[in-house]
């Protein structure tokens, strides 16, 4: 503490340039110093309270129904059964879905914007990805719900559209900005010198670009990916205006069905006692996922750190 | 090589590249069909009877403006409480601690987390900590400190990054002159991370409009004029929302339409200020 201010008055003051000098000063330092810590540690406080209400308000509905006949339970009828394993398969998947068709599209757009377009062509593409980023998710969720829900109704002639299906789609549309995003930096991090030594043996650049920058550029398009995943498995309102949200067990992508994420918000604001709790168990398992995910980007990480 | 083989490659090259050009063109053709299909539809109803006149379930005289207030109300209070202290962290990360120093450690820990986090688990905490054990109600200002907490990873890393930037000559040609710390914060660093903190807020403020689930699981959704920061509020996210839960009507499709065109013209500005800012900040020479 006291080195800091050594460090900066150790310096003879002139006097006529400096606001203040002497033992004010210090003072002065001293106080925005801790002030300035303050703010720094409101985010950490903000995390640990969150961590704590959001643990605390589910032990109710854990302690009734039992952790296994919360998370394997196949029912969701409150105030008696509080089973979210339909919910659990849906937001799994909708993302898987999401992921399969969302992060090929979105990988060879990076490709696309970091190797192949002219500059011109690239510097109209990135912003255009920005924007897709922009685009808040009720904008998807009522594009999604005019456009791709009767469409899946047309096309696969099932009574309604509302379909994990096209939840799939939306989520794989939104995704692709995240994707897009961090592939392309991955990409254009990769030393200039592998592409120009694979270019000199004689390789043509589209060989270059998929037997070598691809997979150099690994690590940085699989934390893309993961976090595409994330922001498909967090995501709530575009999903709730298309998927249909019925809390049962998705017998195919065809059907409707309930993310976690759609449980939570449909039914928190009128819900009360052990229901209420058991929303807040959905939370739980909703962050169990997404720390897994994170623990997944950490080791990633560490892996490109050697 | 082979006569064959060097075909077979070309011809491997050639679907490789028409694949590579499908993906682009499927990403942008996505940004503009959905661009296309809201502003075609929607922009013959914008218009200014629209933007100022209250919301009326019925009718075609319905119109966005307590909504509009109601936005603009919790981007200020958002921001007001999450700028301060976003960039107080920040300018405790980047010139006070020691790097790499054990609390250093755990503040990142816990903002990258905070960046993790879905919204709706903020909905769902602002719903029980702001609105209940806080008592501050379904609330423009329940929505605005749940938000705070959702864009201050946003504010922390992006001013983290612009004062980083700012070269290091800058501080110790200041402090050889004998400038105390914080004159040299506030008088130097500060005034040429700006562009970047700037950035910073714009950013958080196109979060702010963009986000709906947690805005109305601590904000309410009633579409009046809130007359007060501790009245309910209901934002135009919230807002388009609603309409696409009672589309019977010609004038409430018209509604939507124009609703949704709203939210895209001011995701446009958003993005359009950010970039000029970033441009000017890059032709900035140290």
């Amino acid at each position: 503490m006291q080195s800091a201010s050594i460090d900066t008055t150790a310096v003879p003051a002139t006097g006529t340039i400096l606001p203040q000098s002497g033992r004010r000063r210090d003072w002065k330092e001293q106080f925005f110093k801790i002030l300035f810590l303050l703010a720094a540690i409101i985010g950490v406080l903000s995390l640990a309270v969150i961590a704590y209400f959001i643990f605390q308000e589910s032990l109710p509905a854990f302690a009734e129904a039992g952790v296994s006949g919360i998370v394997t339970g196949t029912e969701w009828l409150p105030p008696a059964l509080y089973g979210i394993l339909p919910m659990i398969v849906a937001s799994l998947a909708s993302t898987i879905g999401a992921v399969a068709i969302g992060v090929p599209v979105a990988l060879l757009t990076a490709i696309f914007i970091a190797e192949v377009a002219p500059k011109w062509l690239a510097n109209i593409i990135r912003p255009a990805v920005e924007l897709l980023a922009g685009i808040p998710s009720v904008v998807y969720g009522f594009f999604g719900l005019i456009i791709i829900v009767p469409m899946i109704q047309e096309w696969f002639n099932v009574p309604a559209g509302n379909t994990v299906l096209a939840g799939m789609l939306v989520l794989a549309v939104m995704i692709l900005p995240t994707v897009i995003a961090v592939s392309e930096t991955s990409l254009r991090a990769v030393p200039k010198t592998y592409k120009e030594g694979s270019l000199a043996l004689g390789a043509s650049p589209m060989f270059t670009i998929f037997k070598l920058l691809v997979p150099a550029a690994r690590s940085g398009i699989l934390t893309g990916v993961i976090l595409g995943i994330a922001r498909a498995l967090g995501e709530t309102m575009a999903i709730i205006m298309v998927m249909g949200n019925a809390p049962a067990m998705p017998g195919s992508i065809l059907e409707p069905a309930r993310t976690l994420t759609a449980n939570i918000a449909l039914e928190m604001s009128y819900a009360s006692g052990v229901h209420a709790s058991a929303l807040y168990a959905t939370g739980i398992v909703l962050l169990v996922f997404i720390m897994m995910l994170n623990g997944t980007l950490l080791y990633l990480n560490r892996e490109k750190a050697k | 090589m082979s006569y064959t083989l060097t075909r077979a490659r070309k011809i491997q090259d050639t679907a490789a590249k028409a694949l590579i050009w499908l993906g682009a063109s499927l990403t942008v053709g996505f940004l503009l069909w959905i661009l296309w299909y809201i502003l075609s539809n929607g922009l013959a109803h914008v218009n200014w009877e629209f933007v100022s006149s209250d919301y009326t379930s019925i009718g075609e005289a319905s119109g966005i403006w307590p909504m509009i207030v109601s936005t603009i109300y919790m981007v200020l209070a958002s921001i007001g409480v999450a700028a301060p202290i976003g960039i107080m962290t920040a300018i405790y990360l980047t010139e006070y601690a020691k790097p790499g120093s054990k609390l250093v450690k755990v503040i990142r820990f816990c903002t990258e987390s905070l960046a993790g986090i879905p919204s709706i688990i903020f909905g769902l905490f602002g719903l029980t900590f702001f609105v209940g054990v806080l008592g501050l109600g379904f609330s423009v200002l329940s929505g605005a400190l749940t938000l705070s907490i959702l864009i201050l990873p946003v504010i922390i890393r992006t001013t983290e990054e612009a004062l980083m930037a700012v070269p290091q000559s800058y501080r110790e040609g200041s402090y050889g002159l004998g400038a105390p710390k914080i004159y040299t914060i506030t008088r130097l660093i500060l005034p040429s991370a700006m562009p970047g903190i700037v950035t910073s807020i714009v950013l958080s403020i196109g979060r702010i409009i963009g986000e709906s689930a947690p805005v109305f699981l601590t904000a309410g959704m009633v579409a009046r004029i809130p007359e007060s920061l501790m009245d309910s509020g209901r934002t135009l996210t919230v807002h388009l929302y609603k309409l696409t839960q009672e589309l019977y009507t010609i004038h409430e499709w018209n509604q939507a339409y124009a609703t949704a065109t709203v939210l895209i013209v001011v995701v446009l500005v958003i993005n359009t200020i950010t970039k000029l800012i970033a441009s000017r900040f890059n032709k900035a020479t140290y």
